[in-house]
């Protein structure tokens, strides 16, 4: 039987769950093992093994995988693969794309980004174009290196298994890159990607002042995550982890209201597959009407309010 | 520090990619071509790193077909000061474009290659760290600042938390992101000034590189159309329907 090698995410202590959507994906490929990579990452692998479906747990415990590097966690990826495994499964998380293609080209494999269904060993669907289409494609490499969108899987339950631990040794720093800080945002709020519902704002917004003195509220009474568009983000409104789209988050929560924004291709392609889009949008003409299921026509600075009041 | 820029011509991102109706891919007869916005965040990059005095020469390489030249005069226009056509009318997978690309690397010894992040066409974002791979190099990917300070280089990287620094040694390899930089427009003095520039001839041959691709696209659909929806003239009337999906009691 074929073995699928998971790449796990962790921070502080905690699987993503983009982990367990990429197990999904793994355990329709074969027998699934894990990859725990990080440094006093113990308590992670245990978990991992817990993950229902995961047979084996591989733990590189090292100060050199302490910040996810690349340079460092990719050759132990690649070596675990080249021994036992026949795929690697990445999450499409940044931390995933910045290290699945570094193992596929150590491993001499073209790698399939962003798969959204597996349609057997070696086929599987992706899309392209910002989603504007969908390809099949077939993969003639022996060992297959694929990252997985997090929102076309189910997650793995993360109780269930009962796995095997196994420390792995060699690498270490190879001595091309450091970290050296981050400024990773401390929020409140459910995470863009597995948020049950989300209020995005754009750039009618105006500033970051208004930003989040009418979309904060409004996503505090609906107990969703908040998400941006790009013209957003890039005029200083929001963070750049809020943005949504084909170069920022995938999302498709229950709910995704959409409160000034345009609807550009680029957009829609990290939110048309939520369940049920709502739109407000002074143009009645914007694109975003297209793929919306209740769309409101008017002037967001009075509807917004209205909105969170009556909510 | 010479700093190697690769770019890539696609359909431009104003244009709405049509599926063809045999399955074989997008329709791009007739269509508006471009280079691939990231990559021009990429030569602008290398061009203020020129401008700061951090970089003496920039080169742009692109792998495609005859009309990749067009892109590569873009980038001249912009700045860049010669440029490498690697010419084939296949399609070049990321595996291949990053041997294609070491080999040009071995061969030119720049200090920083500076590439988009993804190409929007096939939105694959693999080459800049299979290069990386190759190359045995650092990979600062999807960068929103760069400092150079000597033989080392500080990548601020947007992460799905927030932002992320990473230190590279060079040579090393950056990937850019949408807040890099805004490119800027090329003047018409320079788009007639790059036509005098240099551009290499070269083939995938000349590096020894196969490009046979590993992956064949078996068929290319559109994806499922969402069912038109309804507009609603008041907050009222939107949260009563809100309701009635379930989402929120
Ligand atoms: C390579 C590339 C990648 C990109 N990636 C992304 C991405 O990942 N995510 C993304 O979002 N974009 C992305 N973009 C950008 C995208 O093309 C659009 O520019 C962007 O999404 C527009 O943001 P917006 O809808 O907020 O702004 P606009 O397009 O300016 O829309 C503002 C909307 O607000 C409405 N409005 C104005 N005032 C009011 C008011 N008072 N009340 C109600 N409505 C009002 C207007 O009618 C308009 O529809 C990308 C672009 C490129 C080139």
């Amino acid at each position: 039987m074929s073995v699928a090698l998971v790449l796990v995410e962790h921070e502080g202590g905690a699987i993503k769950d983009a982990t367990l959507s990429a197990v999904t994906a793994a355990s329709q490929l074969g027998e699934v093992h894990a990859l725990v990579a990080g440094q006093g990452v113990g308590a992670v692998a245990d978990a991992a093994a817990k993950i229902a479906g995961v047979t084996k747990v591989h733990v590189a415990d090292d100060a050199a995988y302490g910040h996810n590097l690349a340079e460092n966690v990719a050759p132990v990826a690649a070596a675990i693969v080249k021994d036992h495994c026949d795929y690697l499964v990445a999450p499409a998380t940044t931390t995933g794309k910045n290290i699945a293609p570094r193992v596929a080209a150590l491993l001499d494999v073209m790698q399939v980004s962003d798969i959204l269904s597996v349609e057997g060993p070696d086929t599987f669907t992706r899309p392209i174009y910002a989603g504007n289409a969908i390809a099949t494609v077939k993969s003639s490499d022996a060992k297959k290196v694929l990252t997985v969108r997090g929102t076309a899987f189910a997650k793995a339950p993360a109780e269930g298994g009962s796995g095997s631990v196994e420390a792995w040794s060699g690498g270490g720093d190879a001595g091309l890159s450091s970290f050296v800080g981050a400024e990773i945002a401390a929020s409140e709020r459910p995470e863009l990607t597995s948020a049950k519902i989300i209020v995005s704002g754009g750039r009618a917004l105006g500033s970051s002042e208004e930003f989040h003195r009418l979309i904060d509220p409004l996503a505090d009474r609906l107990g969703a995550g908040v998400g941006a568009s790009r013209a957003a983000v890039d005029a200083g409104y929001a963070p750049n982890d809020y943005q949504v789209g084909q170069t920022g988050k995938i999302v498709a929560p229950e709910l995704y209201v959409a409160i000034g924004i345009s609807g550009a291709i680029q957009h829609l392609a990290g939110m048309k597959d939520s369940k049920t889009i709502v739109a407000i949008n002074k143009d009645e003409d914007a694109p975003i009407f297209q793929v919306a299921d209740i769309g409101l026509v008017g002037d967001l600075f009075k509807l917004v309010p209205e909105l969170t009041e009556k909510l | 520090m010479k700093i190697l820029v690769p770019v890539k011509r696609v359909l431009d991102y104003n244009v709405k990619p049509r599926v063809k109706a045999d399955g074989t891919g997008v329709d791009l007869a007739n269509v508006k071509m471009s280079m691939n916005p990231f990559d021009e965040i990429a030569v602008e990059e290398a061009i203020r790193l020129k401008e700061k005095g951090a970089a003496t020469e920039i080169v742009a390489v692109s792998v495609g077909p005859a009309k990749a030249q067009e892109t590569l005069r873009t980038a001249l226009a912009m700045g860049a000061d010669r440029a490498i056509h690697v010419q084939t009318d296949d399609e070049v997978e990321p595996l291949a474009v990053a041997k294609i690309l070491k080999a040009i690397a071995d061969e030119e010894t720049p200090g920083l290659v500076i590439l988009g992040k993804q190409a929007i066409d096939d939105d694959s974002n693999q080459t800049g760290q299979m290069l990386a791979a190759l190359l045995n190099w650092g990979q600062g990917t999807f960068a929103s600042k760069v400092e150079v300070d000597g033989s080392s280089v500080n990548v601020t990287r947007e992460v799905d938390g927030g932002l992320e620094t990473v230190k590279l040694s060079t040579p090393a390899i950056v990937t850019t992101d949408l807040r890099l930089n805004e490119p800027r427009y090329a003047t018409l003095p320079n788009i007639m000034k790059a036509k005098s520039k240099p551009l290499a001839a070269k083939t995938p041959g000349d590096y020894g590189v196969d490009t046979a691709p590993r992956l064949t696209i078996t068929n290319v659909v559109e994806p499922a159309k969402r069912s038109a929806g309804i507009k609603v003239g008041s907050v009222d009337e939107l949260i009563a329907k809100i309701k009635e999906t379930g989402v929120i009691a």
